[in-house]
This record gives C-alpha cells, structure tokens and sequence, in this order.
C-alpha cells in the first residue's frame, strides 16, 4: 500500500512540474467539442441531438491521446526496469500510474465537461448524469488504455498502433455513457446504464492492472 | 553463509542462443566480475540474476532455495544498476534517490540515508538540483548512490564505471568494499580496470555461444526453436 501511495506521490508531482501536457489534453478536448458546431451548422436542435456523444467522443480520444506516453518515459530511462525490480508487486505500481494519470488527465476532463454541454446547448437535465457517468467511465478509459499503452512499448508508430488496440475496448463506455444521458434527457430511467458503467469499472479495475504488468514484463525481457 | 548460486543456466535472446551451461556460486562479502567480448551475454546474465529475464534453462538459488520460486523475495534483496541512469529530469536528485529508497523498503529513514550515499560520493551540493542540470557522470553518480540509500546484499552492477572519473571510481571501489565488508555480494560487468579485492572472474567467452555459429547447430539438438 505503501509503495502505491509513493509511486501515485511522485507521478503528480512529476505531472505537477510538467503541466503542459496535461493543459494540451484538456485544450484538445474543448477544441475538439468547440470545432463540431462550426462542422453541422449552428442549429442549436441538432446540437443538443449530438451534445452528448460529442461530448464522449471527445473524452475518449483525449484519453487516448494522453495515455500513450504513460508507461514511455519510465520505459526510456530505465525507470521501468526498476519499478519491476521493487519488492512490491508490479500490478500495484501500475495501478499507481493509472489513478496518478486519472488524476491529472480524467478528472480535468471531467470538470471541463459542463461547459461544452453549455457550449453544444445540452439540456439542463443531462448536466448531473453526464458527470456521473464520465465519473464512472473515465477511470475504465484510463485502465484499458494502461494494457495497450503497455503493450505498444518498444514499437514504432506506437500512438496509430495504441488507438487500434484501445479504440474498440473502449466502444462499451462509449454506447453506454451517451445512453445514460439521452434517457436522462428524455425523462427515463438511466439508472441501469450507469450500473453497466459501474460494472464495467469493476471489471477492469482488477484485469487490466493485471494485463499491463504482464505486458509491461514482457517489453523489459 | 548465504549462497548465491546459478546452475546450467542458458540465455536465449530471440532465436540466438547466448550461452549455455554456465554455472556460478558467490557467497556473503564475495566478488564476481563478469568478462567478455561484446555481445557475450554479461548484460543478459546480468538481467536474469536480477530477475529481469527468465532463464531459458538451468535454475538459480539463494541458499539453497529456487529463486524464480520466490521473485517478491528475491527483489527485496537486490539493487541493479543497468545502461540508464533512471534520473528524472524535472525532480531533484534527492527527490529521485529518496522515492526508490522508499519504493525499496517502505521502514527505511529515506533522508538521512540518501543524505549519507549523496556524501559517499560528494554530490551532496547537487541535492537540490533537477536531474535535466546533471552531467552524464554526476548522473550515474546519482544511480550509483540511488542503490547505497536502501540496505539490500546483492549488487548487479552493468559497466558501473562508464563516464565516472577517477575519483569517484575510487570511492565507488570503496565502497564496494565496505559492502562486501558487511557481507554483501556483488556482481559486475566491466571492461575496465576496477580494483577490488581477490574477485572472482567469469569469462563470458567460456560458455558464450560463437557468434553467428550455435543456433540450428547439430550439437543444440535438446533446444526446440
């Protein structure tokens, strides 16, 4: 427990000291969001219609875009070698990395989110389920994307080859996040989407870890 | 007496075949460096004791009990020093040697050691230096004083001595010394000179698989590819 903390620790503290990277993610995903209205035209009813799978789409490949360098710099120098190395299981660490990257890209995402649903005319009632349910996907995003992130280390083109391995995991969360908001907007039960994305979480919480070490072994043999 | 021994061990990168048959037994406050032409396989023989790379054949022990049996164990009692210096750019020096201090053993009194090891090798002035601002050399300083800032007995060390200048080669032998002193091992690389007390040398060469011969060779027959 205490080597998660510590490596948790020194991954914000490192994000902290290089926070560029972080500001582009959330900058691509506004542009990103800022750029469709200008694309369909301004009719504020088809807009609304699509506020919300922009709005995913937009976490997604923001996600994507960030996660491909999670595992490369510790790869490059070395430090890779030596989390593998430490008494603690390595499973642990990068479940570390993650929550650390969670905390620096998913959740700045997250409260950018309300102000693209302003921008793409998103009705009121969507608001507090779309939070819940990025709440919910954006960790799953994040962990899926470790396991890719982990297997790309070495190759090239890593970040072409990272969005053909990741993107199709991450079409579940996609489906099921816009889902909860379209019934929450159109005055229905939502409850059971944000249940799938709750499961979803638990599933990968466990697997993916698990998945990403034994890549992450694999790239250092 | 702790033991530390390899048995018939074999090394295959890719589908050649690095070496075969190589055995070896070093004891508390023993020495064993590793010599060879490029390409012999001290790097890898280095990377599979500490764990890094699986043992195509042959199995290693530690006192007597099966290494890959115990790989948490075995990691909580060795420091590897590879070809990078793992010294990140926007943290200190004492930032990066005090979170692997504690990455290695969560008890240990990470400031005070990592204050002694950066002294052991008088680069306390560069504590509180990012490691962008470091020099090739002070960086494997930094490396170097990374493994004295948590206690474990086995030292891998790959080409130790790569950009250090005579000084702190000196006092990295030192210390070598006073590791082996309190009964620790040490196994390392090297293609120049280091001094150490009555070591004992493992020529690569012996059991390393020629170059460009050895793979699909007719006396390799028990190996499947």
């Amino acid at each position: 427990m205490n080597s998660f903390l510590f490596m948790v620790r020194r991954d914000l503290r490192l994000a902290l000291r290089q926070s560029s990277d972080n500001v582009m993610v959330v900058m691509f995903f506004v542009l990103c969001a800022v750029l469709f209205p200008f694309g369909v035209g301004p009719e504020l009813g088809i807009l609304e219609r699509i506020s919300a799978g922009v709005i995913w789409v937009g976490a997604l490949l923001a996600s994507m875009l960030s996660l491909e360098r999670l595992f490369q710099t510790d790869y490059e120098d070395g430090s890779l070698e030596l989390m593998a190395l430490t008494p603690a299981p390595l499973e642990i660490l990068v479940l570390a990395k993650v929550a650390a990257h969670w905390l620096t890209t998913g959740l700045p995402l997250i409260l950018a989110s309300p102000l693209l649903a302003v921008l793409l005319n998103m009705d009121s009632d969507g608001y507090g389920v779309l939070l819940l349910a990025l709440l919910l996907g954006t960790p799953t995003l994040s962990l899926i994307g470790a396991v890719g992130a982990a297997l790309i280390l070495g190759a090239r083109r890593g970040g072409v080859l990272i969005s053909l391995l990741v993107l199709p995991l991450y079409v579940p969360v996609l489906i099921f996040g816009v889902s909860a908001v379209d019934a929450a907007i159109g005055g229905f039960e939502y409850k059971a989407q944000l249940f799938i994305l709750g499961g979803l979480l638990m599933g990968t919480l466990p697997l993916a870890p698990w998945g990403a070490a034994a890549a992450l072994r694999q790239s250092l043999e | 007496m702790t033991n530390f021994s390899g048995h018939n061990l074999t090394c295959l990168r890719g589908e050649r075949l690095v070496f075969k048959g190589l055995d070896f037994s070093i004891e508390a406050g023993d020495a064993l460096v590793l010599i060879g032409p490029n390409g012999s396989g001290k790097s890898s023989l280095l990377r599979m004791l500490a764990g890094l790379l699986k043992p195509y054949g042959g199995d290693m022990t530690w006192d007597s009990e099966s290494v890959g049996e115990e790989p948490e164990q075995h990691r909580g009692r060795l420091h590897y020093v590879g070809h990078h210096d793992c010294v990140k750019a926007v943290l200190t020096v004492e930032e990066n040697l005090t979170f692997w201090a504690r990455m290695h053993d969560k008890n240990v009194d990470a400031e005070a050691k990592v204050a002694s090891a950066l002294d052991t090798l008088s680069i306390s002035h560069l504590a509180d230096v990012p490691g962008r601002f470091l020099s090739a050399g002070q960086k494997r300083r930094a490396n170097l004083a990374r493994i004295m800032a948590a206690d474990a007995p086995l030292w891998l060390l790959d080409e130790p001595i790569t950009a250090l200048d005579k000084e702190s080669i000196t006092k990295l032998e030192r210390t070598m010394a006073d590791h082996r002193q309190n009964g620790g091992m040490i196994v390392l690389s090297t293609h120049s000179e280091i001094t150490l007390e009555n070591p004992k040398i493992l020529d690569l060469a012996d059991f390393a698989i020629g170059f460009g011969e050895g793979f699909y060779d007719d006396d390799e027959e028990d190996l499947v590819f």
